[in-house]
Parts: structure tokens; C-alpha cells; sequence
């Protein structure tokens, strides 16, 4: 390719720290070459997928600017520029699947989701009927995410209480491992848990609240964690001026550590919900949706979005998959709606 | 309130030295310790002891429901690769299940974590400063995604368009065990659904690995630039050494979490039961998604049966996750006096 468009840079007689270096207009030139090459190639052979275009133009180019490199630069700036470009190809790669996600499911998405959609629930629809909505789903989704902050929360922060402010030695140290160990369970063995020991050994019906219990395994681990982090960055000095004045050791972390740390705890909350909003598998084990609307979560089974999602997405019809993709977007939304809110927790508390 | 804590910052001495305050301010005047105050106390143990015992009846739950199917089995619950556990008589075993749950999650690691590796270190080294906050923003945003989206997005989306990627490996590396098939390609395969689990298990490790890029001594690094060394360079001399353990366990933990991936998987592979190496091929089961498909067919047998198969996976993502955090433990003591 362009190897005879280098230059030297060492003016005549100067002093030359630099070395010789390619031209900058060297590398647009290369990748203008490896996109010619790749669409040649095109043409020749049959290839029909666009992202083995990228792949290619981006081997080609990293083969030309290191022969290039090397020819003009000498190996170890040859294998310096290889890497940049590999390091931004990396960053590239992680985030085409991102865009293409949001892409399809915006796009796709928006096309079915509107006020009917979202205020009807699929009762006395088939899979192959069109209309039909998520409103069922989405409110058995709020009920369970709601119960499940309900039990996660305040369990969570008991423990990370105890493991900042009271624990030392073994039981918490064995605590704070078996945190992490949750933290690594398997998102559906919560649901075989709640399975097992709810649905089997306690012969309960399946309904949103044993759903709910499943979350609340998923979510403690992660509360625990970022409550855990927050109550730490509390200054000691704070801690020391209340028992100067006479409060209790009780009294200080109710009225002193946690207020001071709660903006915080309020993130890392928002940010678990967000994390299990989005979970499938415990809730196809343990609320076995329905397509009926069912406010109450203690009876009957429930609905829930992901739930919702992966039916529709398992069936052959067209009508069923643009449904799941218009439930895939509601989620999204509702997801992306809590991360935002933590963010912006985070950011307006912050300041002091 | 100042996000660094104003104390001597050695981590759990921090707390010990309250503790000492507080314990002989209240011994000073007499053995007065306040009745709400143990029992505040004996609350945030129990929890945590609460905690504990959560960790012990999921083990002890599973097993309980499983021995029933267990012993109604008449193959071997390890080695069979058959899945019949509704039949008359039930015939079952994990060998399959399990085969595929690892060359799945093996083949996300190795495809995620160079690129989850060149991530973190865009972030931290060649990306201009006032851009890394943000871009580490944009990469977590793909931790957000649920996985039943991406399960979506890779049987609608991906799968059609991974056709050709794959019969283009298998016509030319065909020679290759790994890349020949048998029966054709037709797009959903263990392959792609690696390529899915490696999506979702990238910005785990490139977070991870990002933290320990962002701890090495910058004296580390400028020394190696300071000696002549190009970015490259340094990067292999001084970056890489020092963030090698937190690479490894940042690996052990995407492992562990493309292991338990259920619905994604589910979505993207057709079920099958046996043990095959043609990642190519239309075929592959894993533990997880074969709860989420075999669950809605499921007798009592079957259900003890699945339930069975997750006690597996439990106890292989936990081995995997206690090396991962070992390691981990291991370099927060080395690193503790450096930082």
C-alpha cells in the first residue's frame, strides 16, 4: 500500500530526537486502501455479512500501517502503533453490540409500543392474534421488584452495618466471603431455590411474592456490597464527635453514619433494582406468568416484563416477536429510568 | 463530605480504633452498657448470621429435592448424557449439560477477555483524560442491558447474521476439529452463543481489569517512559505485571458469570444432549438453559431432576468464583503497604 509516501523527518544538520516518523496523511491513505481492498474483495468472492466487512478492513489496515510502520519507523514503534489500533478496535468491538442492542430494540420497539399496548394484558389473545399488551407484565414486574426492595433492603443494610461497624475476626470475615459467594450465585439457581423450598418442601402455589423472594436473594449480595462501600467512606471523626457527646454507640449509626452515608445506599439500591428488574430465569421458575392482569401478588400466578419477553420471543409469529420487542424496549426504558435516578442521586448529593 | 476518609487509611483499623474509644469511654463509668445497644448489636449479627444460614439452605434445599429424582434415576446422575427424566423409567445425566455449560463459557472468556483487556486499557491509557469517565460510562451501560434483551436481540438479530461468519470458519478452517460440522450451519450454534455470552460478560472483566489498570503506580509507569520506552513498552513492563492477578480473577469471575447465564443461552442455542467439540454445528445444551427449557414440561422426577442439575452448577460456579476471589484476597495483601 502506501509505504513510498514516507518521508524523513530529520531536518538537515538538526538535531533529530524524534526519529524517522510516517507522514500523518500515511494513515487515512492506509485505511482508505484497506476499505478499497475489502470491497474488492467484495465484489470477487462471496461474502455477504457486514460484520466480516469490519473484521477484514480492520485486519487489512493493522497489516498495512505495521509493514508501513516497519519499513519506516523500525519494529518497536511498528509494534507500538499495532497495539493502539488493536486497543481502539477493542474498544470498537464492545461498543458496536451496544449500539446494535439499542438500535433494534428502539427501532423495532417503538413500532409496537403505544398507549393500547401498554394498558392491555394478553387475555383472550392467541400468539398468532395481533394486539394484545404488557400492561400484566408490567405491573407484575413493579409488585415484585417493590416486595423485593421491601425484604432486600433492610436485611442488606442490617448486615453491612454489622460488617463496618461491629465486625472483626472470623464470623465476619466468613460473613463477607459468603457475600461475595452470593454475589457469584447464578441468577437461576435463586429460582430453583425458591423452587425447592417454597413451591416443593412448603407446597405454596407459585405467585408474584415467592418471585419476589427469588429477587431478593439476587439483590442482597449487591446492596450489601454498595452499603457496605458507603458506610466505609463515612469520616471516623464524625463517628467520634457523637460519642464525645455523650450518644449512644446504636444511636450514632441510626442518626449519624447512616444519614450521612444514605444518598449513597440510596444508588446502590437503585442500581440493584435496576440489575434484577431485568431478571428472567428465578421468575420462570417461580411466578409462572399468566395472561391475565393479577394485582395481587400473593395469589395466582403473575406476569412479569422478562417473563413476558422470553415467551413471546420463543413463538414463530411475526405479531409475537414485535410484542416482545416492544416489551424489550418498555424494560429497557425502566431499566435505563433507575440508572439514570441512581446517577443522578449520586451526582446531586455529592456536593457538600 | 469528602470522598476520601480523613483517617489513618489502613482499612479495618480504621474501625478498630472507634471500636477501642468507644469501648473504654464506656468502661470508664462502670459496666453500663446499654440494653438497646446489644441489642442493636445482637440485630446486625443476626442478620448477618441470617445471611449465612441463606447460603446453607440453598445448598441444603437443593439437595433435599433432588435425592428423590436421584435415586428414581436409573443412569448414572455424572456420566449419562441422555435427558429423559420424565420418562418410565427416568434415564438422566448432567455429563451433556455440563460439557456444554463449560466450552460455552470458555469459549465467551476467550473471545471477551483480550477485548475486555484492550478496554481497560484504552480507558486508562490512551484515551484522553477528559474522555475516560465517560466512555467507562458507555461500556457500563452494557452491564445494564437485561439478558432476556440480549437472548432476543441474539436469536432475531445476531443469528441470521452470524451465518456467514460461521460457514466462512468452517469452510476454511474446517480442518480444524473445532470448526467442522456435520450438520451444516444454520446459525445457532455454541459458537454464537458464546459470542453472546461474550457481549454480556465484557464489561464485567473490563471494569474489573480497568480497577487495577487505574492502581499502578504512576511512578511505575513514568519510570519505564522516562527509560525510552514507547507506550507499548510500558504498558508490557510495568502496567501488565501489576495487573495480572486482577486480569486472571476479573476472567474467573465473567466465567463464573457465562456459566449460570440462563435465558440468553436458552434463546440462542436449539436443545440437545450430547457431547460434541463442533462449536459449528446446530447443536449444545447447558445447565442453566436447560432449566428454562425443560422446566414448563416437567414431572416431580423432572423437577428434582433440574433442580439436581443446578446443585452442579452451583458448585462449579462457586469453585470458580472462590479461586477468582482468592486470587483477589491474595493481591490485596501484596498491594496493601504499595496503594
Amino acid at each position: 500500500m502506501s509505504t513510498s509516501t514516507a518521508t524523513v523527518a530529520a531536518a538537515p544538520g538538526g538535531l533529530n530526537l524524534v526519529g524517522r516518523q510516517l507522514p500523518r496523511a500515511a494513515f487515512p491513505a492506509i485505511g482508505a486502501g484497506a476499505v478499497a481492498v475489502t470491497v474488492v474483495l467484495y465484489v470477487l468472492a462471496p461474502i455477504t455479512s457486514r460484520i466480516q466487512f469490519v473484521l477484514i478492513a480492520g485486519a487489512l489496515y493493522l497489516i498495512g500501517q505495521t509493514v508501513a510502520s516497519i519499513a519506516v519507523e523500525g519494529s518497536r514503534r511498528a509494534t507500538d502503533r499495532g497495539v493502539t489500533t488493536l486497543v481502539y478496535l477493542a474498544f470498537l468491538l464492545a461498543v458496536i453490540p451496544l449500539v446494535a442492542v439499542l438500535a433494534s430494540v428502539i427501532s423495532k420497539g417503538a413500532q409496537r409500543v403505544d398507549v393500547d399496548f401498554l394498558t392491555h394484558s394478553m387475555r383472550n389473545i392467541g400468539a398468532r392474534d395481533a394486539g394484545g399488551g404488557i400492561y400484566h407484565a408490567l405491573i407484575g414486574t413493579l409488585e415484585q421488584i417493590a416486595l423485593a426492595s421491601l425484604f432486600a433492603v433492610p436485611f442488606s443494610l442490617l448486615v453491612a452495618i454489622y460488617l463496618v461497624e461491629y465486625g472483626r475476626g472470623r464470623i465476619s470475615r466468613t460473613i463477607s466471603f459468603f457475600v461475595d459467594v452470593l454475589t457469584g450465585l447464578p441468577s437461576v439457581i435463586a429460582g430453583l431455590f425458591i423452587l425447592a423450598f417454597y413451591i416443593l418442601a412448603l407446597e405454596r402455589k407459585p405467585t408474584g411474592f415467592a418471585g419476589a423472594l427469588a429477587l431478593t436473594i439476587l439483590m442482597i449480595p449487591v446492596v450489601v456490597r454498595s452499603a457496605e462501600e458507603m458506610l466505609k467512606l463515612v469520616p471516623n471523626d464524625l463517628r467520634e464527635a457523637s460519642y464525645a457527646l455523650g450518644v449512644s454507640r446504636w444511636r450514632t449509626i441510626v442518626k449519624v453514619v447512616i444519614p450521612t452515608a444514605l444518598p449513597g445506599i440510596i444508588t446502590g439500591v437503585m442500581l440493584a433494582v435496576a440489575r434484577v428488574a431485568g431478571e428472567t430465569a428465578p421468575l420462570l421458575l417461580t411466578i409462572f406468568g399468566t395472561d391475565s392482569i393479577n394485582f395481587n401478588p400473593f395469589s395466582g400466578p403473575q406476569s412479569a416484563l422478562p417473563l413476558y419477553i422470553y415467551s413471546q420471543a420463543g413463538q414463530p409469529q411475526q405479531v409475537a416477536i414485535d410484542r416482545a420487542w416492544g416489551a424489550a424496549l418498555t424494560l429497557i426504558v425502566l431499566v435505563m429510568l433507575l440508572n439514570a435516578a441512581a446517577r443522578l442521586v449520586a451526582r446531586l448529593t455529592r456536593v457538600r | 463530605m469528602s470522598s476520601e476518609p480523613d483517617g489513618p487509611r489502613k482499612g479495618s483499623s480504621r474501625n478498630d480504633t472507634t471500636v477501642a474509644a468507644a469501648k473504654s469511654a464506656s468502661s470508664s463509668d462502670g459496666a453500663r452498657v446499654k440494653p438497646a445497644d446489644a441489642l442493636f448489636k445482637n440485630l446486625t449479627r443476626s442478620a448477618g448470621l441470617g445471611l449465612l444460614a441463606l447460603i446453607a439452605a440453598i445448598a441444603a434445599f437443593l439437595v433435599l429435592e433432588a435425592t428423590d429424582a436421584l435415586s428414581a434415576n436409573t443412569g448414572n446422575f455424572l456420566t449419562t448424557t441422555e435427558w429423559f427424566p420424565n420418562g418410565s423409567p427416568p434415564v438422566f445425566g448432567v455429563a451433556a449439560l455440563l460439557f456444554g455449560t463449560l466450552l460455552t463459557a470458555v469459549i465467551a472468556m476467550v473471545i471477551a477477555v483480550p477485548v475486555a483487556v484492550g478496554i481497560a486499557l484504552f480507558i486508562t491509557v490512551y484515551a484522553p483524560r477528559r474522555l475516560a469517565t465517560p466512555l467507562a460510562f458507555v461500556v457500563d451501560l452494557l452491564a445494564a442491558v437485561p439478558s432476556v434483551i440480549f437472548g432476543l436481540w441474539g436469536l432475531i438479530v445476531l443469528v441470521p447474521r452470524m451465518e456467514g461468519v460461521q460457514k466462512f470458519l468452517t469452510d476454511y478452517f474446517g480442518w480444524i476439529p473445532l470448526f467442522a460440522t456435520d450438520n451444516g450451519v444454520v446459525g445457532r450454534s455454541i459458537f454464537v452463543a458464546s459470542v453472546v455470552l461474550a457481549i454480556m460478560i465484557l464489561p464485567i472483566v473490563a471494569a474489573l481489569s480497568r480497577e487495577v489498570f487505574l492502581q499502578v503506580p504512576t511512578a511505575h509507569r513514568e519510570a519505564a517512559l522516562a527509560l525510552g520506552a514507547t507506550r507499548w513498552e510500558m504498558i508490557r513492563t510495568a502496567v501488565l505485571p501489576y495487573g495480572r492477578p486482577g486480569v486472571i480473577s476479573a476472567s474467573m469471575l465473567g466465567l463464573g458469570r457465562a456459566m449460570g447465564e440462563t435465558i440468553a443461552v436458552a434463546l440462542v442455542l436449539p436443545a440437545s444432549f450430547d457431547i460434541s467439540w463442533q462449536v459449528l454445528s446446530p447443536a449444545g445444551n447447558t445447565i442453566a438453559a436447560n432449566v428454562a427449557n425443560g422446566f414448563a414440561e416437567a414431572n416431580d422426577v423432572g423437577r428434582g431432576a433440574l433442580i439436581a442439575s443446578g446443585l452442579v452448577l452451583f458448585v462449579v460456579t462457586m469453585i470458580v468464583n472462590m479461586i477468582a476471589r482468592a486470587i483477589i484476597a491474595r493481591r490485596r495483601e501484596f498491594s496493601g503497604a504499595a496503594a
